[in-house]
């Protein structure tokens, strides 16, 4: 019962968030002095191209869509059920395109680069730093300096350096996009084979740089649980290394599980300029076009995403945490 | 605290940031080139000496002046972000801390808020929405959006610093609010708020570079991240033109990385349990004093290593 009400405070508190983020992603773009409808339709008109009817028309699409002739609270309700209905609008740059579309595009893509990397990242950082705790000598000093520098260095920096060293100067793998010229994605081996050494470089990039982050971390807190009491109680007892190895790592474990879900959002945003570095086709790159076209809907879309992810990642760790922390599950029993 | 028991990473830290400052403040003079002049063609080669000494951009004006000048622009946007978020966050997490009941409660629940929300969302909404964007509006925004962070960790100090004796005796003694705020409670959290700052200041230039690469960065002045920003554009690092994009780089890395030693340090120097090196060894071996040894019998090095163990409010999950 407990870890019910647990979770459900926690959805209730996320869902609060979500409104917020929701009532910022609505206001604030429409900050901006003027009407963001003429402001679009003035830059396709100067673009040239656009005859006076089709203009005539963009401008209702637009004023249409976003009610912006209607009052506010009205707009925000307009807003929030063309998104229930998974609507994002219209592409300003690339008018009739949707929004949708997209984003469906680039999606994938994120996510290929994002997923695994936040997986491997963090198991891998925190068996690093557990053994480089536990280890000590020369083998704690390196893991514990290497791990440090990576952690400091900005995500996008080392992916600078790792393009410009590995795939220009080495030439060993592909410069920039997804996959190569003339193909089409597909669900194929060779598409796949093709795709993986485009993936390779932007992966380590953020790969290295979370590695580095967890390890610090997960040392530290190995470091601290190996001068605590029970482990020394362990050792006067006799009990095996390994045994207690366990212990400490289970103990040094939760707080960095409940870190994952902060460094979530600094991840997915390192991951975003990492796909810019290497034109890499995710949101990203699809953000990084959609600023310079001044395309609010898709930036609006790209934001709004970012936040769920976010929101989702943390509402998950703390789903999990409560199962696994054993002071809420304690909590149930010390209520009755 | 002489300066002498101060560790050595403070000054390896203190000589970098000393040297990045440097670089800020008397680099314009000795480059003398303007920025937005130009003085060579697409990427020429670096060649000695003077203004070409780390060779041209995509607009054929000189690396060097616009990393001076760059280094200039970041450190000015973090400062001025890293010190709106820091007064802001004190103030929040003092007042809220320190006064508890529904105001404690409205603002936590505020900073709660702010918390979950990727600043980077709201900086990117904020920034597409101004119509103009200078460094000055930029750190605003970025400040803005990062003392979260230090409310929660301030607020967390004050409301235990409130329960302290000297508390009541100043109370007594008919000081006032804002007297006991600044008197009593602030003096046990000036450490932690030094290192805050130069968090926030590393994490502001961070989130400086990141939005001048995505396309956000100052309109009306070259940034470390605006340089990235061409030289990605104009494809430097496919065409092999290094000097164009290793230089900003690398002193972007460097001022990171100078800023978080510099904060390591700082708590170590703040908190001297945390110190390893040789007097502080020498200290623990006192006869008199509690020895530390036990713990480390059968374990070459654990329990000095905690030199990198932050306080239970563990600032290392600040950066972004």
């Amino acid at each position: 019962m407990v870890l019910a009400k647990y979770i459900g405070r926690k959805l209730a508190w996320t869902l609060v968030v979500l409104v917020v983020a929701l009532m910022l992603n609505f206001l604030l773009p429409r900050l901006i002095p003027g009407n963001p409808v003429d402001a679009i339709v003035g830059q396709i008109a100067a673009g040239g191209g656009t005859g006076g009817e089709q203009l005539e028309q963009i401008h209702e699409h637009f004023m249409q869509e976003f009610g912006l002739d209607k009052p506010l609270w009205q707009q925000f309700l307009i807003y929030i059920g063309n998104l229930l209905h998974g609507d994002f609008g219209t592409s300003f740059g690339q008018y009739p395109a949707s929004v949708s579309h997209l984003i469906g595009q680039a999606l994938p893509w994120s996510i290929a680069i994002q997923l695994p990397a936040i997986i491997v990242g963090w198991v891998v950082g925190n068996m690093l730093g557990a053994l480089a705790a536990f280890k000590g000598g020369w083998f704690d000093r390196g893991a514990f300096v290497g791990s440090l520098f990576f952690s400091s260095v900005p995500p996008f920096a080392l992916a600078i350096i790792l393009l410009f060293v590995v795939a220009v100067q080495m030439g060993i793998l592909p410069v920039g996009g997804a996959y190569s010229f003339g193909m089409t994605p597909e669900l194929s081996v060779t598409f796949f084979g093709d795709a993986v050494t485009y993936f390779w470089l932007p992966f380590w990039s953020l790969v290295l740089v979370f590695i580095g982050g967890q390890a610090v971390g997960m040392r530290s807190m190995a470091v601290y649980e190996l001068g605590s009491d029970y482990v020394n109680y362990n050792r006067g007892l006799g009990v095996r290394d390994a045994m207690t190895v366990r212990y400490i790592f289970r103990n040094a474990m939760l707080p960095q599980f409940t870190g994952l879900g902060l460094s979530i959002a600094a991840l997915i945003t390192g991951g975003l300029i990492i796909e810019l570095v290497f034109s890499y086709p995710g949101l990203g790159t699809l953000l990084f076009n959609a600023i310079g076209q001044n395309d609010y809907p898709v930036i609006q879309a790209i934001t709004l995403l970012i936040t769920l992810a976010v929101l989702i990642a943390n509402f998950t760790v703390d789903v999990l945490t409560g199962f696994i922390d054993p002071r809420i599950r304690a909590a149930q029993s010390g209520e009755r | 605290m002489s300066l002498r028991g101060l560790p050595p990473r403070f000054w390896v830290s203190a000589t970098l940031v000393g040297f990045i400052v440097l670089v800020a403040v008397i680099g314009p003079f000795i480059v003398q080139t303007d920025p937005n002049a130009t003085v060579g063609g697409l990427y020429d080669r670096p060649r000695c000496c003077g203004a070409l000494l780390l060779g041209t951009d995509n607009e054929g004006q000189s690396v060097l002046a616009n990393l001076v000048y760059g280094t200039r622009t970041s450190l000015i946007v973090g400062l001025i972000a890293g010190a709106i978020a820091t007064v802001i966050g004190l103030l929040v997490g003092l007042v809220g801390g320190y006064r508890g009941g529904w105001i404690d409660d409205v603002l936590t629940a505020i900073t709660n808020v702010g918390l979950a929300i990727p600043a980077i969302v709201v900086i990117i909404l904020v920034s597409v929405s101004l119509p103009k964007r200078n460094i000055y509006t930029l750190a605003l925004v970025i400040g803005l959006t990062a003392w979260f962070w230090v409310a929660r960790a301030v607020r967390a100090q004050s409301s235990s610093v409130r329960t302290r004796e000297h508390i009541d005796v100043a109370r007594l003694s008919g000081a006032g609010f804002w007297s006991i705020l600044a008197r009593d409670v602030l003096p046990y959290l000036l450490s932690y708020v030094v290192m805050a700052f130069v968090l926030q200041v590393s994490g502001a230039i961070l989130f400086e570079s990141t939005l001048s690469m995505l396309g956000l960065g100052p309109g009306n002045a070259t940034s470390l991240g605006t340089m990235l920003y061409w030289a990605i554009a104009w494809g430097s690092v496919r065409t092999g033109a290094w000097w164009a994009f290793v230089p900003p780089t690398l002193m972007l890395t460097l001022i990171v990385f100078a800023l978080l030693l510099l904060q390591s340090s700082l708590n170590e120097v703040f908190n001297p349990r945390l110190r390893r090196g040789p007097a502080a060894r020498k200290k623990a071996v006192t006869p008199g004093a509690p020895s530390e040894a036990p713990l480390v019998v059968g374990e070459p090095t654990p329990v000095g290593a905690a030199g990198m163990l932050e306080t239970p409010t563990s600032t290392g999950r600040e950066q972004r």
